[in-house]
């Protein structure tokens, strides 16, 4: 059995140590919050807040307390804020040790597409670049495939780049796989999921 | 020198022209200088530029001077949680130049610190460097050299921005994340407009936590802010 969203999240969890200060992206990324267990982890909110808090309850909402998705959340004891351009300074700085982020497509040479697909709507790529940028390591949680069943693990990605060799680890549904000299290797399938099966379904050449 | 006027359109008397560059605080609808942009709007200025991370929804923020067609360009990082906007956009009458969100912090900064350009990682090898000037610098592994763009400083010719306390001379303090664009949108402005919530007397604020020191500040407005909430997420209580 594939891996599902919050499986993918809680496998993304295990990227995770100690003492780490993290950027979580929108979508499946944010899950991955549920999962840290007893680990010390500090989030970090790139619009300015290190020491992220879960949503705050009904009534207790704040207009001053956002993340970067523009979501009400909550302080903890050991929340710093500041502006952006301490907060990109960080980051470009890789003083934050992980970014976990969606995707529309990676390549092989741990290339990344996710922030505009030519002929739509193009709303801008917010914090996306700089994060790829800077951070420390980058891990992509996505579906392995998309709608039409076609490989989001590519040769050469074909939509416009958010970063080029950015890349280092990648969670799907079907697995997890490593961005290497030469392609991408397999760390570890989803259970039920064979070698061969993620194989098939993944265009990238698999070293 | 005397800082403090009656009203935002007071504090906006003489700064406002046709074409300006203006640099605004905020991050969504968080932060945002709410009660300057609807005094821009009332007096109408045209072919504005504003370098603001976001554009606003349509009745609120920058969206508002949308409407009135009075902004010709934006400089952000993230658009389109706005009808109106989208609808320029996409039939040509509004350009949109989207820089990273970082660089355009950043831009801020330096151009409010006499930095005219910096280089930096972020966005090579995409499209945002095409027509930038490309530049090694021996940072990775054992000296490797690694491949930077040069981005320029942002100098505007008005800032605006919202902060929660200020005393009489414009020293500033924001509250929570509210505090985003608005440090590196006040240094990069050649004027400075700030509006807060509560304009306090000289020595009621501890200097050790200024987060913003007046000399960055020059006209500031006292008022009240709807402060509205663009995403209101929310946990249950656990029942006992």
């Amino acid at each position: 059995m594939p891996w599902d969203r919050n499986q993918m999240a809680e496998r993304a969890a295990q990227e995770l140590e100690d003492g780490m200060y993290v950027n979580l992206g929108i979508g499946i990324p944010t899950l991955v919050a549920n999962y840290t267990g007893d680990k010390d982890i500090t989030l970090q909110s790139e619009n300015g807040m290190l020491g992220m808090g879960p949503f705050p309850y009904e009534g207790d909402e704040d207009p001053d307390l956002i993340n970067a998705g523009k979501q009400t959340i909550t302080e903890l004891d050991r929340t710093a804020y500041f502006d952006s351009a301490t907060s990109f300074g960080m980051i470009r700085g890789g003083k934050i040790a992980v970014a976990i982020l969606g995707a529309m497509e990676v390549a092989e040479n741990g290339d990344l597409a996710n922030w505009m697909i030519p002929g739509k709507l193009v709303k801008g790529m917010g914090g996306a670049m700089d994060l790829v940028a800077g951070v420390g390591r980058v891990v992509v949680v996505m579906d392995h495939q998309n709608k039409k069943g076609e490989s989001k693990l590519l040769r050469a990605c074909t939509l416009p780049l958010t970063g080029t060799g950015v890349v280092d680890r990648v969670i799907t549904n079907l697995g997890v796989l490593d961005v290497v000299e030469g392609g991408l290797k397999i760390v570890e399938t989803a259970p039920g999921v064979t070698e061969d099966d993620l194989r098939a379904a993944t265009e990238a050449t698999i070293v | 020198m005397q800082k403090i006027y009656d009203d935002a359109a007071s504090a906006l008397d003489g700064l406002l022209r046709d074409g300006m560059l203006i640099a605004a605080g905020g991050f969504g609808l968080c932060g945002i200088p709410e009660l300057l942009l609807s005094a821009i709007r009332d007096a109408g200025p045209k072919n504005l530029t504003f370098a603001s991370n976001n554009a606003g929804v349509d009745d609120f923020g920058i969206g508002i001077l949308l409407a009135t067609r009075q902004v010709s360009k934006m400089m952000s990082s993230y658009v389109g949680e706005n009808a109106e906007f989208m609808r320029q956009y996409l039939e040509g009458e509004l350009e949109v130049e989207f820089n990273p969100q970082g660089t355009l912090a950043e831009r801020m900064r330096a151009g409010g610190a006499g930095i005219p350009g910096f280089y930096t990682k972020t966005g090579v090898g995409t499209q945002i460097a095409e027509g930038k000037e490309h530049k090694d610098f021996p940072t990775g592994p054992d000296g490797a050299p690694e491949t930077y763009i040069l981005e320029r400083g942002i100098v505007a010719d008005l800032a605006i921005v919202k902060a929660w306390k200020a005393d009489d001379t414009g020293n500033l303090i924001f509250r929570k994340t509210a505090r985003n664009f608005n440090v590196p949108a006040a240094m990069c402005g050649r004027v400075c407009v700030a509006e807060v919530e509560e304009i306090v007397p000289r020595g009621s604020l501890d200097p050790d936590h200024i987060h913003l020191p007046g000399v960055y500040v020059h006209r500031l407005v006292q008022g009240d802010h709807e402060k509205r909430i663009e995403q209101r997420t929310t946990r249950k209580k656990e029942s006992a």
